[in-house]
């Protein structure tokens, strides 16, 4: 797709950078994990969560849509960390298609899980490009706002959850998101949606999916953290979110997003 | 089950989680809601034309009370948890006020309704023997005093309650409407004039119901129908009815006129998925015909014979309760046949007959009221030959 190594270029460099120093991060969680979990019994290795203080966190999460190729690998990570039930999606990647006449075409062939197929460079297609989706955390969330029981709920370090083991199962908050994200899952009968993998990043790991994302796409953040490169991004590029009109102030930014993008 | 799905959708908007019981639900509680509202047009606003349907309409609105609670529970994922809207509510969410809104309600008409019946239970109590006497004497709750004076004050006590109940009626139902209304996600839905539509389709429906439940009990029990009743109802059926169809065409009207963003996305909607549910059904069979056979009744009801105004009424009003299911089908259903993405839509949606929310469920529920009432019915007396002579 001769679009895609267009629209890729601009971000390059920066996002190579992040990726390694990403994958740095990573790598060093994975093995200190690994290690604590090999010397220390299982109720102690739980232990690192314990000491996490959510009062000293703020995740904020920044997508480059300039960067995703559309290989899935997230959709199929997070399917596989999260136990996500088929047919439904924490996070999925959209492809959008422009003509020449400025209408999209967009899909997301099974959210994007197995990839896409390739289509023909040139002809109508005037450019494309692909645009992860996963809940957006917003600060001034609707869904929470809407649990009749309290069973969703944002945590002090800023992520929305849903406590499953309260939730009735009345579907409102499904309604009230206004981006999708947010599903019955028929198993346990409950409202799920992406925790930005929180049983992950209490632990001092990224999410299922910024982990397997191979090209940095995706980069999860902690605003308490002045050395966390995202605040560098967030402070001195353009950012966008989804549907700001609607004043729910997302968590989840966006470099590179297309007025179609909704 | 294959779903026929066009253009984009997001991929957890291809399930409708909303489904055929959510739809059960206001259109339950706004019969509750509407022949509460003509019990209190007789106790409260003195409309004596309407006494004969004034107990009746006030049991219906018991009856109907357990039943709009039951799609609620069949729907949820974890019924055994819905207490938890009591003991954990959350008062930012709209629907926490639901468990507080029922309850008081239900207690407000069971006391309306043991006072307006107190003097019947006594009688009964008093005339009858054995297990029955000891079933009226448990209902009178250890009272006995229908002096004059006894009864005055259970008249002034009933037109508080049923003063306090047109507001609690009214809340229960706007509320209903507010839970769609107040949610920014869904433009469908989304509209401050969302509680009053359902308000007043609420009384109609509550209205058209009674109007049925009169004239079928009459015929059950060889009543002879009344005439005044029936042409105060079905004049009050006119008025709410043509309120009611007004904003349901106003709003649209706004919506296309001002061919806003969303309107896109709701004018397919109306002349694609729902095309025969709102315009056929919802704007012409159950609103335009008997809007004709109401005007019928009332402007040339004095020349008709008795029994072609209650069959035009009964008619118009058997279409009217469709035209209320319909209205809510199209705001429910019709709010999720469309993404979110604001690109796609699902063509069809059927609910199952078999299915835990599907058809057979609903038809259960809604079958619950009429026994309910079929057994009020039995233990005290709504419709009774003798109603026009007492005082």
């Amino acid at each position: 797709m001769h679009d895609r190594k267009e629209s890729c270029g601009g971000g390059q460099g920066l996002t190579r950078r992040t990726f390694l120093k990403h994958l740095t991060t990573v790598s060093a969680a994975v093995a200190s994990g690994a290690v604590v979990g090999l010397i220390l019994p299982k109720g102690v290795a739980g232990a690192v969560e314990i000491n996490y203080d959510w009062t000293r966190h703020r995740w904020v999460y920044l997508i480059d849509t300039r960067a995703c190729i559309g290989c899935g690998s997230c959709v199929r990570a997070c399917r596989q960390e999260n136990d996500v039930p088929e047919g439904h999606y924490r996070t999925w990647i959209e492809r959008y298609r422009i003509n020449t006449e400025g209408e999209a075409n967009v899909d997301s062939p099974l959210g994007g899980e197995h990839g896409f197929e390739r289509i023909k460079a040139g002809g109508e297609v005037r450019k494309a490009f692909f645009v992860p989706k996963l809940c957006n955390h917003c600060a001034e969330t609707p869904c929470t706002q809407v649990c009749p029981v309290g069973a969703s709920y944002t945590t002090r370090d800023g992520v929305v959850l849903v406590d499953k083991d309260h939730c009735i199962g009345c579907g409102y908050c499904v309604q009230a998101c206004p981006y999708g994200s947010r599903f019955i899952n028929l198993q346990t009968h409950t409202a799920d949606k992406c925790t930005w993998c929180y049983h992950r990043l209490t632990k001092g790991m990224t999410t299922a999916c910024v982990g397997a994302c191979p090209v940095g796409a995706r980069i999860i953040g902690d605003r308490e953290n002045p050395d966390d490169p995202i605040n560098e991004i967030l402070a001195t590029q353009r950012v966008h979110v989804l549907q700001p009109e609607l004043l729910t102030k997302p968590q989840c930014y966006y470099s590179g997003l297309d007025m179609e993008v909704r | 089950m294959f779903t026929e799905l066009t253009g984009y959708l997001f991929p957890n908007d291809v399930h409708i989680s909303w489904s055929l019981m959510i739809v059960m639900y206001p259109y339950i509680t706004g019969l509750v809601a509407g022949a509460f509202i003509v019990s209190s047009l007789y106790h409260v606003f003195n409309r004596d034309e309407l006494k004969p349907v004034g107990r009746l309409a006030l049991a219906t609105s018991l009856c109907f009370l357990p039943a709009a609670m039951l799609p609620l529970l069949n729907h949820l994922g974890h019924p055994e948890r819905a207490l938890n809207i009591i003991i954990t509510p959350n008062f930012t969410s709209a629907m926490a006020g639901f468990g507080f809104l029922f309850s008081a309600y239900f207690i407000l008409v069971l006391l309306e309704v043991w006072f307006v019946f107190r003097s019947d239970i006594v009688r009964l109590a008093t005339e009858s023997r054995g297990i029955k006497r000891r079933f009226y004497s448990l209902l009178a709750l250890g009272v006995y005093d229908v002096s004059d004076e006894a009864l005055a004050i259970d008249r002034r006590f009933i037109r508080v309650l049923a003063a306090l109940g047109i507001p609690m009626a009214c809340l229960l139902h706007g509320y209903v409407g507010f839970l769609f209304g107040a949610l920014k996600a869904n433009p469908w839905w989304s509209t401050p004039l969302m509680p009053v539509i359902f308000l007043f389709s609420a009384v109609v429906s509550g209205i058209a119901m009674l109007i049925v439940l009169y004239q079928a009990g009459c015929r059950f029990k060889g009543i002879e129908v009344d005439r005044e009743a029936i042409s105060s109802m079905s004049r009050w059926l006119w008025l709410f009815m043509i309120m009611s169809l007004s904003l349901e065409i106003l709003e649209i009207m706004t919506l296309s006129y001002e061919r806003a963003e969303e309107w896109e996305v709701i004018g397919h909607l109306l002349t694609n998925q729902l095309s025969i549910s709102f315009i056929s059904v919802q704007m012409v069979i159950g609103g335009l015909i008997p809007f004709i056979l109401l005007m019928l009744v009332v402007t040339m009801g004095g020349l008709m014979h008795d029994k072609l105004r209650n069959t035009l009424s009964l008619s118009a009003s058997l279409l009217l309760l469709l035209q209320v299911l319909s209205m809510r089908w199209n705001v429910v259903i019709g709010g999720q046949m469309f993404s979110k993405s604001m690109r796609g839509f699902r063509e069809t949606y059927v609910p199952g007959l078999f299915e835990k929310e599907g058809v057979m469920a609903a038809v259960l529920i809604f079958l619950l009221p009429f026994i309910l009432l079929t057994f009020f019915e039995k233990v005290l007396p709504t419709l009774k030959k003798s109603e026009k002579d007492e005082s």
